[in-house]
């Protein structure tokens, strides 16, 4: 198989398909940004980009990401070093606490400001209603996506 | 009041939004091995045997551990030393531990630990609190020789003579359920046994401190051999204390058996399978009044489940019965608060701490109180809360800080709107939309702190560098609630330097003396009043060897825009400063310990439950807007509002996020949360169906900051953490009151579909 994570390809062995994806990106790979929170595919914790789309790496096997490129939270960058602009409008907005649901967080949120530059409020509750937070009460996090999308319409 | 949109700022942002922050879990070690928990089917039963020959010979085992081979004790606890780090006599919850399974890899221990058998010989059983604290119920520890953990009391005036006098009289009972913690990261510990003989422990846990004594005794070795790491975690909200500390005790004692680092991470089903809840309370509560409007008496009686351990039973129940009549003034008052032992899962910290199952009762009764006198309800709250001086029902004066319980009042009315809104109100008679509508909301007062609970002090070190860049630390642990960056903010200003300067050293067990555990609100009040008496100390040392340079005397010396300047107008840079100390050969150094006086700041009476049980209150008011489906029974948060008196905030962003996160957890704690507990056995295990309240279910929040500077605390900020959850479920009871015009007086309100 080939697996390209945040630019850099993978050749993976066939006797792997069935390996989950999750324990593959943090074990194997050792990009432990990308989190563990409930392993049923309910808190949104992995969640990783596959060819863009969001999707719950607890719930993906290898194959399943065969021949895709998939992006984690480390792969998301600014220019020249910087913050991405999700990231630092996360910061500036205070929508950190624990931070342990953030980065799966972030991952639904640039899929959604991808698709959609200027969702409603609501649109981003909705996008994030499957990721859980128990710090934040999301106020502040759907503030950061709310004022993040205007870098997207620079970036397109 | 605050600015609520000031640009965030927090030390530990930038790690948390790139995936660098690195949590208990994402720690390796070279030859790490990995511990896999063992449980078994039963609730109650005695442990004839325990059978791991077989699981030890499976691939990759390198060890199975059981009570037997704990070198120290294995049993622990805070105040009780009931716990067992492993099951040796008998199963008392389901969530009993029985042996832990040591593997090269997680895969291979948990492979064999499905070959670890116990035998087993069952026990009876029981469930009810009330029934537990009967004469003759079935033991759980029949070494203790009752079920009774503890009985709080209060005795104030003649309430059974009051009552004889009383216009009208309500004796109600409310029930509340247990509910989970839902940190988003399960429990994880990571021990590794050091060349020096220390084991290091990185662990997700609010007390480093006391997952310290729990590995301690059940490795039988002092405290100064084991080392507590402070790292990441991915939330705690209370329940990262006992619970914690016994996954890092686990942990500490494979390592030490094997002399290699050991990991053990729980699965989010063990993690809610095993780890303590809060207490469900049960509340008889009887409230007498006169026509004039006045509580003359109460009479209240709670039977609060601790499951089958003690943890921190007494002190949650404690808090129960300081605040059992709410912020209310009450000359009558007698009261009764047990904290029983049954086979439920066991139940210990919790944000909010014994509150609020208190609150979810008095916001009712004094509503219903308000109704029965056809009173209005907000006149009626009025006419009967504490104010400047006011006495509480353990005779405690207020009048050390700002009784601002009118004005968090008062705001949250007006940002809400309650009055205009409140005609809307449906009273079950379904409106335009074809919903019930209500607003309803809930105030209370919190004692600051740990109060009369225990002995409550904290430290906190600065030590400048000859570069002039700064660190400190204190005993204050970072849950992810911002506590480091309030230490940070607080030292700059209190030094008159940049805060780019300041790096916060994450403590250790070994460098920061113990300051007890990071719960009760105390972080903000306790951490930063001990930056504060540091930087003062810092100050007057560098005053006094720096006077002679700035040619002035020691205490004229002001500390601002990173110089120190004289009246005369000569001035040192801070680097200047700091450097010079150097050449003076002293070291910009300070510690200094914030301290609660005992008998003096508090004081309790365990027979009469009199006394200063906190040496500092917060107020806070929270609205809440619903509306409900009829069809569905469904309740939809619509709006919400929230004021609280902070003392000072710190950070202001965080304040408001601790807020916004308060509010959701407690909408969660009286709409949705169940544990499904039957018979001991937890049904939702996980985050599927123990439901928490999630993005598209919230709207966003109306908070408002009131700061009244406490005198009591030394940076005049006080906590915000519990008071932000204590309230939102009696908001929305009154609101579902108001809407359907019925009460619902169990925890979570379901309200049944209608046909
Ligand atoms: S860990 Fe994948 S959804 Fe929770
Ligand atoms: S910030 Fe803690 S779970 Fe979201």
């Amino acid at each position: 198989m080939e697996i390209k994570v945040n630019g850099t390809l993978h050749i993976v062995d066939d006797s792997r398909q069935d390996d989950e994806l999750l324990n593959w990106l943090r074990e194997d790979l050792n990009l432990t940004g990308t989190k563990n929170g409930c392993h049923v595919g309910i808190c949104g914790a992995c969640v990783v980009l596959i060819d863009n789309k969001p999707m719950r790496a607890c719930r993906r096997l290898l194959k399943h990401a065969d021949g895709k490129e998939v992006t984690t939270i480390e792969g998301l960058k600014g220019q020249n070093g910087a913050l991405h602009p999700l990231q630092q409008a996360f910061v500036d907005h205070g929508s950190v606490q624990c931070g342990y649901c953030i980065p799966g967080m972030i991952m639904t949120g640039h899929a959604l400001l991808l698709q959609n530059h200027h969702p409603s409020r609501e649109d981003i509750r909705k996008a994030i209603a499957n990721n859980l937070c128990r710090c934040t009460g999301y106020v502040q996090i759907v503030d950061a996506i709310e004022a993040a999308g205007s870098a997207y319409d620079e970036n397109a | 009041m605050a600015e609520t949109k000031t640009k965030a700022w927090r030390n530990d942002a930038i790690a948390k939004v790139t995936g660098r922050a690195k949590y208990a879990d994402d720690y390796k070690f070279y030859g790490m091995l990995h511990v896999v928990p063992v449980y078994t089917d039963a609730v109650s039963a005695e442990i004839r045997a325990i059978h791991t020959e077989e699981a030890e010979k499976m691939p990759g085992i390198v060890r199975i551990v059981t009570a037997k081979d704990v070198p120290g004790n294995p049993h622990y606890g805070q105040i009780q030393k009931d716990y067992r780090i492993l099951a040796d006599d008998r199963i008392r919850m389901n969530g009993d531990v029985i042996a832990l399974v040591i593997g090269e890899t997680r895969a291979q221990a948990l492979e064999a630990a499905k070959y670890v058998r116990a035998d087993l010989s069952p026990l009876p059983a029981i469930f009810d609190p009330e029934e537990a604290a009967k004469e003759g119920a079935f033991l759980i520890h029949p070494d203790k020789g009752t079920n009774i953990i503890n009985h709080h009391k209060v005795r104030t005036g003649d309430a059974e003579e009051a009552f004889k006098h009383c216009d009208i009289i309500l004796d109600e009972f409310f029930a509340t359920q247990h509910q989970e913690h839902a940190y988003i990261e399960p429990e994880s510990s990571v021990a590794d046994p050091g060349d020096d003989g220390v084991i290091r422990i990185y662990g997700s846990m609010q007390h480093p401190f006391v997952a310290r004594r729990f590995s301690a005794c059940v490795l039988g070795e002092p405290l100064s051999n084991i080392d507590v790491l402070t790292i990441p975690v991915g939330g705690g909200f209370g329940g990262k204390d006992d619970t914690a500390a016994i996954v890092a005790a686990r942990a500490a004692l494979c390592a030490r058996l094997t002399d290699r680092p050991c990991k053990l991470t729980y699965d989010r089903e063990w993690s809610m399978k095993e780890s303590y809840k809060r207490h469900p309370y049960k509340i008889y509560y009887k409230m007498g009044l006169t026509k004039d409007g006045k509580i003359q008496a109460c009479h209240v009686t709670v039977y609060a489940d601790g499951g089958a351990y003690c943890s921190v039973t007494p002190w949650v129940t404690f808090r129960s019965t300081a605040q059992c009549c709410g912020p209310y003034v009450v000359p009558n008052v007698h009261c009764d608060i047990y904290g029983v032992h049954t086979n439920n899962v066991f139940t210990g910290a919790f944000r909010g701490f014994g509150s609020p199952q208190i609150n979810y009762v008095v916001e009712q009764m004094v509503e219903k109180a308000a109704e029965a006198l056809g009173m209005d309800e907000i006149e009626f709250r009025r006419l009967n809360c504490v104010k400047q001086g006011s006495t509480t029902v353990t005779l405690q004066k207020l009048d050390n800080h700002t009784v601002s319980l009118e004005q968090v009042l008062s705001t949250t009315i007006e940002k809400i709107g309650y009055y205009e809104k409140r005609k809307n109100n449906t009273y079950g008679k379904l409106n335009e939309n074809g919903e019930y509508y209500g607003i309803g909301l809930a105030m209370s007062y919190r004692g600051m702190s740990l109060g009369a609970e225990g002995p409550d002090f904290c430290a906190a070190i600065i030590n400048a560098q000859f570069d002039g860049s700064i660190i400190i630390e204190t005993g204050i642990h970072e849950n992810g609630q911002g506590s480091e960056s309030a230490m940070i903010i607080t030292a700059a200003e209190y030094l008159g330097v940049n805060r780019d300067r300041i790096r916060y050293h994450r403590s250790s067990t070994s460098t920061i003396p113990d300051s007890g555990t990071t719960v009760a609100s105390r972080g903000t009040i306790m951490g930063t009043s001990a930056v504060v008496l540091a930087a003062t100390k810092l100050k007057a040392q560098m005053s006094q060897c720096l006077a002679p340079a700035l040619e002035c005397n020691p205490e004229e010396i002001v500390f601002a825009n990173d110089c120190l300047t004289a009246p005369n107008g000569k001035s040192l840079t801070w680097d200047q400063a700091v450097l010079k100390m150097f050449f003076l050969r002293e070291h910009p150094f300070a510690q200094d310990t914030f301290r609660v006086r005992d008998g003096i700041d508090c004081s309790w009476d365990e027979e009469t439950g009199h006394g200063k049980a906190y040496f500092t209150w917060v107020y806070g008011c929270q609205a809440a807007e619903i509306a409900i489906n009829p069809k569905t029974g469904k309740i939809r948060l619509i709006n919400a509002a929230a004021t609280h008196d902070v003392g000072k905030a710190v950070n202001p962003p965080f304040v408001i996020g601790q807020i916004n996160g308060g509010m959701a957890q407690g909408f969660g704690y009286g709409t949705m949360e169940d544990l499904g507990i039957k018979d001991g056995k937890i049904a939702n295990l996980n985050l599927g169906k123990y439901k928490i309240p999630k993005a598209n279910e919230l709207p966003d929040f109306i908070v408002t900051l009131v700061e009244n500077y406490d005198p009591m605390s030394k940076s005049g900020a006080k906590g915000i953490g519990e008071p932000a959850l204590e309230l939102m479920a009696p908001a929305v009871a009154n609101a579902i009151a108001h809407a359907t015009g019925k009460r619902y007086q169990k925890l979570p309100m379901i309200i049944p579909p209608e046909k």
